[in-house]
Formats: C-alpha cells, structure tokens, sequence
C-alpha cells in the first residue's frame, strides 16, 4: 500500500515536497479559460505541459478536454518562443477555428523571459489573427503558486483584456464563481436568476465539461461565458467575486479600470457562507430573497437539525485548496464538527489565522499549514486519528491505509462521478456534501456495530 | 459542424491504403499549435524508470511534474512501493532566481535519511535545464556521502518527444546497471533479461511464469516490479529480450556494444507474437532441444485452454470494425493481428511515435482503405472515426472521453489500465474486455445516428 511508508515521527523537511495537496499554475488557467465560449486554450511550453494538462482534467470531468501548445524545442528554449507561438496561432486559427486563443505560460516560457503581449501583438501586426478574433494571454509561472493561482490570473486576464465601458449600465451583475466544478457554476448562476438578477458569470465551465451524451464529438462545446458578455462586464453594475485567492484579482481589476464596484466572499460552501452570497447579491441589485430560496435554506437547516447528534464532535482532517477550505471549516464547526487536521497545498500566512480564528474555541488542538502537503496531513492524522477525511482523490490512500470514512472533496476526483452534475455549493450543495458525510459515517456505525446496538431507524 | 480540414503541413501524416501513394512523414516535431496528443521528455524517462519499486525517484522542477505522475500508472510491485509516492522539490521564485542545486542537495539527504532507498534517481524537468542547475555534479556529491547510486535523469521537457525520454532513462539505467555490475563476467547458463516491460497489471509475472515453465532463467526485468539489486548481474545474461517498440532498444543497443548481449525484439500481446516471442527465445538456445520442447508444449496448453472462450467471443464481434490510436507503433501491429483473431476489422491505425519503417509495416498490415495516421489530433480521429463506422477504439486517457461521446466502445491499451493484457491470459482478457465494451447495451441508447449529421 502506497502509503504504508507513512511514518508517525515527524521530522522537519526543508526542501521537500512528498504527496503534493496542489499542482501547478497552468492547469487552473487552462480550465478557466475553457470557461469562455468557443476559446481554445494554448499552453506556451512543452508538449507535456499541455498533455499532463488535458489528461489531469480529463481524468477529472471524463470529458474530452482541447487544448494546443507550442510545442517548444530545444531552438525555442535557446532563441525564445516567438515563432512557435506566432506559427501556433496561425496554425489554430486555420485548424480548429476558435473564436479566441486563451494562452498560458508555463514555467519554460517564464524563465526565458518570452514577452506576450509582444508576441501577440506581432501576430495581429502580421495578419495571423482573423478580424474579430482573439488572442490574450495570462502569466502564469508554475513556480509561483499553486492552481489556484493560474486560474485567478487567467480570469483576472480574461476581465482586463475583453471588458469596455460604454458608458451606459447593463443592468447586469458580474459574478465570478471561483474555482468551482461546472455543476456549481450552474447553481451559483440559478440562485443569481431566482432572485431576479441578470448574471454575467465568467469563467463558467457549466455546459463545457459536463455535457451531455450526444453521439457528436463538438470541439467547441455549446457552454461557456460568451464573447459578448465578458466585453458587457465594464458596463455592469456590479461584481460579486467568491472565493478571494480565485477571483478578487479579477474583480478588483474591473473595478480599477472601469470603476465597476466590487465585493469579495467566501465561497458560498454551507449554511453561513451562503446566507453571505445570498445577502450579497441581495444588497448589490436592491432586490429582495425569494420564498423559494429561504426554502431551500431551511431544508437544509432541517438536515442539518435532524442529524445534529451525529455531527457532535466528529474529528474531520481536510485537504484541498484555500478558497474551499475556509466555508468549509466554518460550516463543520458551526454544525458541532472538530476540524483537526487541514492542509492546503498552496501557501499563504492569512490562510492559517483564518483557520485558527474560525477552530479557536474548538476543544483540542487544530493543525492546520499552507503550503503542506498530504504526507504531512497523513502523519497528523496517524499522531490523531480523525472520524471523517475529505480531500481528492489522492485520500484514498489514508482513507484505507487507516480506516477512515472518506468523502471526495476537491481536485482531482478520479475515481467517482457526480461532482461534475451535482453541486457542493449554495444550500443544496451544502444538503449533497451533508448526505454525503452522513452516508460514510453512518455506513461506518453500521459496519462497527455490534448485533445488539444495530438500529434500523438512525 | 463545419468539415474538418488537416494542417497543409500534416497531410504527409495521413494516408489512406488503397487511395495514397506516398510515404508517410513520421518522427516529426509536432505542429505548433496543434492539439497534439503527445507528451514530453520528462514523460518518457519518468514511465520507463518508474516501475523499479525500491528506487528513490525525486522530481526536480516545479511542482506540476510531480502531482500529475503521482501514481497514475497501473506497474504493480510484488514488495516494496517506494516508487508510489511523489517527491518534489517543489521550486518556487526564489530558487528559480539562485538555482535549486543546495534544495536538490538538501532533499535527497532527507529522503535518503528517511527511505534508505537503494538508489535513486533524480529527474531534470524543463526549468532545470534552463537556469542551468549541475545535476550531475548535486548527484555525485550526495552518491559519494549516501552510498548508494544517485542517477541524473536528463529529461528537461522540451528536449525533444517522449522517444528522448526513454533515451534519457536508458542512459541512466545503463549507468545503474555498469556501476553495480558485479565482477562475476561468466554468463549465467539459458538466460534472458526481460526489457520494456512494466508490469502493468502484473504483466511480468504472467511472462516470468512462461519463461519459469521452459526453463530459462529471468535474470532481470527492465523495469516491471525490479528491484534496484536485480541489476547487478543483468550483464551475465545470455540474451535480452525487448518489448515495447521505442522505450528501451536503445539500452538493449548499449548492452550488446559493452556486454555482448545480442538482442531480439518481441511482443508479448495476442496469440501469435506471444508465441512467436517465446519459439523465438527457445531457438536462441539450440544445443538445449528440450527447452523448445517445453516451449511447444507451453504455447499449446496455453492456447488450448483460451480458445473455446475466443471462440465464443469471435461469433459476437465479427465483422465489427476497430480504431487503434497507440504511442509506439509496434504495439499497433500485435493489436491489429489480435483483432484480426477474434474477427473485426481494423480501420484507422495511427500512432505518436512510430518511425518510418513502423509505417511501411503498417501499410503492408492493413486493408485496403484503412486510414493511418501519425501524430494525429482529436478532430481528425472523430473525423476518420465517424466516417469508417467503427465500433470500437483502442487508445489513451486523451482518447476515451471522445469516443464515449461518439458513442463507441472504448478500450485502454495503455499505461493506466488495471488487467494485464500480456501472454494467452492477457489475450483472454482483452477479448473479454473489448466484448464488454462493444457488445454492452449502452450504445442502442446513444443517439448513433446523429453520426450522419456530423459530417455534413
């Protein structure tokens, strides 16, 4: 077993990560940039950074994942990648006929200090680049960072390069969902539409990686912010950014340059952190919450009333990325939970007081670093042994190595379906990601209990 | 759906039997801006090297290179695991600006200290080779403190194609198995060393257990479920038996110069070439008839005891056409000639890597009408797909969500599967495996007919 070379003792590593809880910048900006209607994302690299790339989301969304590269030589490495990302563009356009080319550097392309907007511009210059069609770009070194970084800076790029101002209001809201799953994109913009708002969501991967079976193979699904709307986000009224490390660049952006007033908030993962959106979106569009989303609140508040003694100081250990991390923490403190363990693999000092503010009154001690890894969450949870693990899929290996009652949370999910359609956030993610800690801890009471304590009615 | 058009520079790639005269080009650079279905450098030295399980393999570069070969292959290990785990040095900014040499240092004394590997390997990504970090120079220093061998592994991404980067994992094997040599030069009597074979689903142990049968005697296997010390005495073999079209040919060329091991190159997959594979090594031995003999009596046992389940399958998928689209051609050829046993046609043949011969091969293998293709992307693989009907495809984890959407059966010939699919009992499962997909159910649900509107 994998990680039966999990040893209790902890010693102090320097210069070393083991079991990664993050992966580089340039696969967050490819899946944010898939989140643009007829966009083909361009890596600016090796082939294998764009292979690696589409396989990892592959794997993820069991979704064909498209994506070119510049397939860099050892000439490009030496002489710079211009004619590769020149030829590239040229070769795309003809090809595969997008709309827009979404590209990301890599940590190659960084370090030989290859200059984008220059590169794209003497495309333009040179005709490459057929009238009305794009090519923008976002840095994004893999050496800085983590996933999550990659895809704020695309996004923050998408907003800087489409958005205009003409002056006159949209009647719409931005809304930036984060680095959230498709399905929750969907969700985040139903609830946006229930309470009356007219929402630009971007990126919005929702009909791009959870498409439906069609007997058709579309390069371009029918999904993804369109063309027009991310020019319309200079003229919205407003811009609702969730998940900070995601999406406050990008939001903040469009506030500096076209004065487009902008809030950031948590994720809405659980019951608070969704009343937060929820009152955001209210105050920001002057409406008022409809009876049929205080509905779905109280379902899930029923949920959660209704279980409450099988919450009651349950240790959780957790890995995934900030943005999540922190609702998450909240909502399983606030239903009686004891997140001991939480590691996210992309660093950050305000990650840690955060985490430490919301388990403070908590009865033990809480462990919780940026910049870990999953060794490191394994060697806690073996010094501490927790009732329920959520993290990606890469937990499997705890989940059994020690027995623990395992919920998927997070990237990459590689053995299950159903995150791609059902979502974890707003109240009825917060009643699926309910249902689905209930399931593994009551399945394990089951399993433990002896004959005579068996209950049928839980 | 607009028609598909093929780069003007890719047309030499894509040949159709029967209405094409040219050569195909192959062993080209991949376009610029195409949507390649290739990897790298880094990629091909780190699945040749990966399956030696008591070896320390340490990703040097940022940390992408190490979260996406984190354990995603299926080489099974019979003892230790040690090459599951991920290790990274997990560059940042700084080290990018000062060189990662002292963190490189730093991390293999602290895995060396943990682990007690019996070696290890470093692997160079993309970044390394660009701020110039001496790999070799980290390597030996820390080789000379630790005690065991420390191997660069010189496969910085953008060096070439995935074909550099079993060349850059054989010359770090090379170096490996020349240091730990032992003195002994006698050969070891009837011996083989097993290469390209990665015990994917515990392949190598099926074919240990037929070499095992005849009589000869495995010395080493590179690199399914090897152990670092196996090595030791891989120079004493008799012969080297080769698998898997481009990965290692080139140690087995090195080995023949510097140890006298002549070479043969086999494959292990469908009836034919897993039998012609192990006559083959039989008659490597002639003054010993009766290893050919046990060789004989192998193969049909073996095949006597598939055959009636083939049967069966046969009369399900006959005249049912396949797509293969497969790394090495080599493996391409046993897949067509395992087809062709349980009765469907093959219609598009394409591989990443295949050379110029690999495709005069291929030529002369298929049909009138097959479509070949080399390095070939999405659109033209739907495009070919679609318009020769096929039933089933054969290919990588690129390749499956594409033809699930095209509404076909789908069948992993690659490195992430879970059965083995090596030898006679490989044989069994692939047909198993290719009849659940093809004959399931699910694909009179899929709208199969919306085929016609694509290619309008």
């Amino acid at each position: 077993m994998l990680l039966r070379h999990t040893h209790t003792e902890i010693l102090p590593r320097e210069a070393l990560t083991v079991n990664p809880a993050k992966t580089c910048q340039p696969v967050g900006a490819m899946y944010a940039s898939l989140g643009i209607h007829n966009c083909l994302p361009h890596s600016h690299g090796s082939q294998g950074c764009c292979a690696y790339h589409r396989s990892a989301l592959t794997r993820h969304y069991r979704e064909p994942v498209m994506a070119a590269t510049s397939s860099f030589t050892e000439g490009s490495s030496v002489f710079g990648g211009q004619a590769n990302l020149i030829q590239a563009i040229d070769n795309i356009f003809t090809t595969y006929d997008p709309d827009i080319i979404a590209v990301h550097t890599t940590c190659l392309s960084e370090t030989i200090g290859d200059d984008l907007y220059q590169i794209t511009n003497k495309a333009v210059k040179e005709g490459k680049v057929p009238p009305g069609k794009h090519v923008f770009h976002a840095n994004t070194p893999s050496y800085v960072g983590s996933h999550v970084t990659g895809f704020a800076n695309m996004t923050k790029a998408m907003a800087l390069y489409f958005s205009k101002s003409t002056g006159v209001h949209n009647g719409r809201f931005n809304i930036i969902p984060g680095y959230v799953e498709p399905s929750d994109m969907s969700e985040i913009k139903r609830l946006a539409r229930e309470m009356g708002i007219r929402p630009i969501l971007f990126p919005d991967t929702s009909d791009v990686l959870n498409g439906p079976q069609t007997g058709k193979y579309k390069m371009f699904p029918q999904g993804g912010t369109p063309l027009e709307d991310l020019v319309s986000t200079g003229d919205s009224m407003g811009t609702i950014a969730l998940g900070p490390l995601a999406s406050a660049d990008a939001a903040r952006a469009l506030d500096g340059k076209w004065h487009v007033p902008c809030r950031v908030e948590d994720l809405p993962i659980g019951l608070s952190a969704t009343d937060r959106f929820i009152d955001a979106l209210r105050k920001a569009a002057g409406v008022s919450v409809p009876d049929s989303i205080t509905r779905e609140r109280g379902q899930l508040l029923d949920i959660i009333t209704d279980m409450h003694q099988y919450f009651y100081q349950k240790k959780v250990a957790l890995a995934g990325d900030p943005d999540h991390l922190i609702p998450l923490v909240e909502f399983l403190v606030q239903i009686d939970m004891m997140p001991i363990h939480i590691v996210t693999g992309t660093s950050g000092k305000a990650f840690e007081k955060q985490i430490q503010a919301l388990t403070a009154h908590l009865p033990c001690k809480v462990n919780v670093k940026a910049g870990g890894d999953m060794f490191m969450l394994h060697q806690w949870i073996k010094n501490d042994p927790v009732d329920l693990l959520m993290a990606n899929t890469y937990g499997k290996y705890m989940a059994k190595d020690d027995d623990i009652p395992f919920v998927r949370f997070g990237f990459p999910i590689l053995d299950r379906v159903g995150h791609s359609y059902f979502p974890t956030t707003c109240y009825r993610g917060g009643m699926r990601l309910l249902e689905k800690i209930l399931d593994v801890l009551l399945d394990r009471m089951d399993r433990d209990a002896p004959e005579e304590r068996f209950e049928l009615v839980m | 759906m607009k028609p598909i058009s093929i780069l003007e520079d890719r047309k030499n790639q894509v040949f159709t039997k029967g209405d094409d005269e040219f050569d195909i080009s192959c062993g080209k650079k991949s376009l610029a801006g195409s949507v390649s279905q290739r990897a790298c450098v880094f990629c091909g030295s780190r699945v040749v090297l990966y399956p030696i399980t008591d070896a320390l393999h340490l990703v040097h570069g940022p940390i992408g290179c190490a979260s996406y070969t984190w354990d995603i292959r299926g080489a099974l290990s019979s003892g230790p695991e040690l090459h599951r785990m991920s290790f990274s040095t997990d560059l940042s900014g700084t080290d990018i600006i000062y060189g990662g040499e002292k963190k490189l240092e730093k991390a293999l004394f602290e895995l060396i200290d943990i682990y007690r590997p019996k070696a290890a390997f470093v692997y160079c990504t993309c970044i390394v080779g660009i701020i110039g970090d001496d790999v070799a120079a980290v390597c030996k220093k820390v080789e000379a403190k630790a005690g065991i061998p420390v191997l660069p592994v010189h496969s910085e991404g953008f060096k070439g194609t995935k074909k550099d980067g079993y060349k850059a994992a054989c010359d770090a094997l090379f170096s490996l198995i020349d240091r730990s040599r032992e003195e002994i030069p006698e050969k070891i009597p009837l011996s083989i060393n097993i290469l390209g074979e990665f015990n994917i689903g515990g392949e190598t142990w099926i074919i240990r257990e037929y070499y095992k049968r005849m009589g000869i005697e495995v010395v080493s296997v590179m690199t399914g479920d090897s152990r670092v010390e196996d090595f030791s005495s891989s120079h004493r073999a008799c012969l080297n038996v080769v698998q898997c079209s481009g990965s290692l040919t080139c140690l087995a060329q090195k080995m023949e110069k510097e140890y006298g091991i002549p070479f043969i190159r086999v494959s292990y997959f469908g009836i034919e070439d897993t039998s012609k594979a192990l006559y083959d090594v039989a008659s490597f031995f002639p003054d010993r008839p009766d290893i050919m003999e046990k060789t004989a009596l192998l193969v049909r046992e073996e095949v006597a005891a598939i055959l009636p389940e083939l049967y069966e399958i046969k009369a399900d998928l006959k005249g049912k056409r396949a797509a293969i689209y497969v790394g090495g051609a080599f493996k391409a050829f046993s897949l067509i000639k395992a087809l062709k046993h349980l009765g469907m046609e093959v219609v598009l043949v394409g591989s990443q890597t295949g050379n110029k011969e690999d495709y005069a091969l291929l030529k002369d293998m298929c049909n009138p009408g097959t479509v070949i293709l080399d390095d070939a992307n999405p659109l033209e693989l739907a495009k070919y797909v679609l318009e020769k009907d096929a039933h089933l495809f054969i290919g990588g984890v690129k390749e499956k969500p594409i033809a699930y959407k095209l509404g076909l059966g789908f069948c992993d010939h690659n490195h992430e599967r879970k059965i083995p699919l090596a030898g006679f009992e490989g044989m069994k499962n692939f047909a198993r495996e290719i009849h659940e997909t093809v004959s399931s159910p699910v694909w009179d649900l899929v709208p199969r007919k919306c085929f016609v509107d694509v290619l309008k």
